[in-house]
């Protein structure tokens, strides 16, 4: 199932965050959407998941959701959204449980989506017993749980430490050479960005726009090879010269406006 | 070079801990204190019973079947007051927390009747229902149920939106939404809400059993100061105190039982 987002601006109100940005995802290909703070990057993943209506534009599906599909755009939250009065097989179970799947086949996909992210032995902890980490693959198993067509991923983990972020982002490149899923992937990390996208949407600050679109030419799988370090340097480098301005021009606004 | 000085602690106090046999020696001390003082006859046994008389008094009245007819009375008409203004101040809170017209018509209403002292209510409501039972059971009702609205408002607000957003981008339905995220995250704040209402229900019911009443704690209490016997008073006032903090031990128990995951 491809995402199209078509000509999409909103605005809160006299405050214009997105201008026209339209992008597509294909099945099976990671989208990073890189860009400074307060250039409407979570906006725009809200929108894309219909949790905030668009001021202008729309966003579309094309195709057909696999049959095991519950819930085709599926979130995964940059501060996890976990239930605290539930252990963590509950707040996995929770997106199957107004679906009528019966209690046999409802075990059957926590039980796969808790050992698809390593959480087998933790179904019984509850969420202020895990770590930063651990919480956020309680995320992931709750968006894997419901087989999404497209997963929308609002800076996963960016609250967490370089060294978890560094466990994590292996789980997910792991977890997308088993499954080849699909997702727009906001962050504003450039590494991050470069280990797991096949393309890189760069916006401008606010009001965000699509200011250039980055194809990685080497492999997910690859990556980490010798070979590739001097491509993908050189990515980064472009990159950055890409964004280091906005970033800097934006970090001046949100400074202004909170000496205004 | 002279001889290195040792760094002097100075980050000592203010962290004050508690010593565990301190309170009941301190309880211990108080009474004998009290029963002593009123053996050797330098309290007057009209103006503050010793505490020895007290309990023998108690255990008079719970020989002669009063305590249990008083008691009786006195819960069964906190039990329905509060049952009756917790449940209508409930759903009054959960409309408010969720819906914008019952927020914007009921928020000012709420405040404008919520500082009126409930006891002062009791007169109108035995012209309507009466010096029995029920005017009793509805200035309890009535007091219960501006805290709870109150509570349950605030509860049902300080429900972490991004867990209502996180549910919904799952097309959980409202109703589960209702059930599964927002009456889950409000029940602490709810259940704290329960403790003030529980102590406001028992202030009521012996101010209007003090009004007009043939049976119940605060009856008994007026009576024994009418009739001068300070033992009974202060036995009824015992009654009290170890009601309220029954009420308070259940409601911790309660707390105990559903919060676990905190």
């Amino acid at each position: 199932m491809d995402l199209l987002v078509e000509g999409v601006s909103h605005g809160y109100g006299a405050l214009p965050v997105l201008d026209g940005v339209s992008l597509s995802i294909a099945s099976g290909e990671i989208v990073a959407l890189l860009g400074p703070s307060g250039c409407g990057k979570s906006t725009l993943l809200g929108i894309a998941g219909g949790m905030v209506a668009p001021g202008a534009g729309r966003v579309r599906l094309r195709g057909e959701a696999p049959a095991a599909c519950l819930n085709p755009l599926t979130y995964v939250f940059q501060d996890f959204a976990l239930l605290p009065w539930r252990d963590v097989a509950g707040n996995v179970a929770l997106p199957l449980e107004h679906h009528g799947l019966g209690a046999a086949e409802r075990a059957r996909r926590v039980d796969d989506a808790l050992a698809r992210i390593g959480l087998s032995d933790f179904r019984g902890a509850w969420p202020r017993q895990l770590s930063g980490g651990m919480r956020q693959r309680v995320g992931i198993a709750r968006a894997l749980v419901v087989e999404p067509a497209v997963l929308l991923m609002d800076e996963p983990l960016s609250a967490l430490d370089a060294q978890t972020r560094e466990l994590l982002m292996e789980d997910l490149l792991a977890l997308w050479r088993q499954t080849r899923f699909t997702a727009l992937y906001v962050t504003h990390n450039l590494a991050e960005a470069l280990r797991l996208a096949h393309r890189v949407v760069v916006l401008s600050r606010r009001p965000g726009r699509v200011r250039e679109v980055v194809e990685v030419p080497v492999p997910v799988g690859e990556r980490g090879a010798p070979a590739a370090a001097a491509t993908l340097a050189a990515l980064h480098e472009r990159l950055w010269a890409l964004v280091r301005d906005e970033a800097r021009d934006a970090e001046r606004e949100i400074a202004d406006a909170g000496a205004a | 070079m002279p001889e290195p000085r040792d760094v002097a602690f100075r980050g000592g106090g203010f962290a004050p801990t508690r010593r565990r046999l301190a309170a009941p020696v301190a309880f211990a001390v108080l009474l004998l204190a009290w029963e002593g003082a009123g053996r050797a006859g330098w309290i007057s046994p009209i103006f503050l019973p010793r505490p020895g008389a007290v309990l023998e008094a108690l255990a008079d009245l719970a020989r002669s079947g009063a305590l249990a007819a008083h008691l009786g009375a006195s819960l069964s008409r906190i039990a329905g007051g509060w049952a009756i203004g917790t449940a209508a101040g409930f759903a009054a809170g959960l409309a408010i927390g969720l819906a914008s017209l019952a927020r914007s018509v009921g928020v000012p209403l709420v405040s404008a009747l919520f500082p009126i002292p409930k006891i002062a209510l009791l007169p109108l409501m035995i012209l309507w229902f009466g010096i029995g039972e029920a005017s009793k059971l509805a200035t309890i009702a009535l007091g219960v149920f501006f805290p709870t609205a109150i509570a349950v408002h605030a509860a049902v607000d300080g429900v972490p939106r991004n867990l209502v957003r996180m549910a919904q981008s799952f097309g959980v339905p409202a109703r589960d939404i209702l059930l599964k995220v927002v009456l889950p995250g409000a029940w602490p704040a709810i259940l704290a809400g329960f403790r003030i209402t529980a102590s406001i229900a028992l202030i009521l019911v012996v101010s209007a059993e003090m009004i007009g009443a043939q049976q119940g704690i605060g009856q008994f209490v007026l009576q024994a100061g009418n009739l001068m016997i300070p033992e009974d008073l202060l036995a009824g006032i015992l009654v009290l105190s170890l009601l309220g903090l029954a009420i308070g031990a259940l409601i911790g128990a309660a707390e105990r039982r559903t919060t676990r995951w905190r």
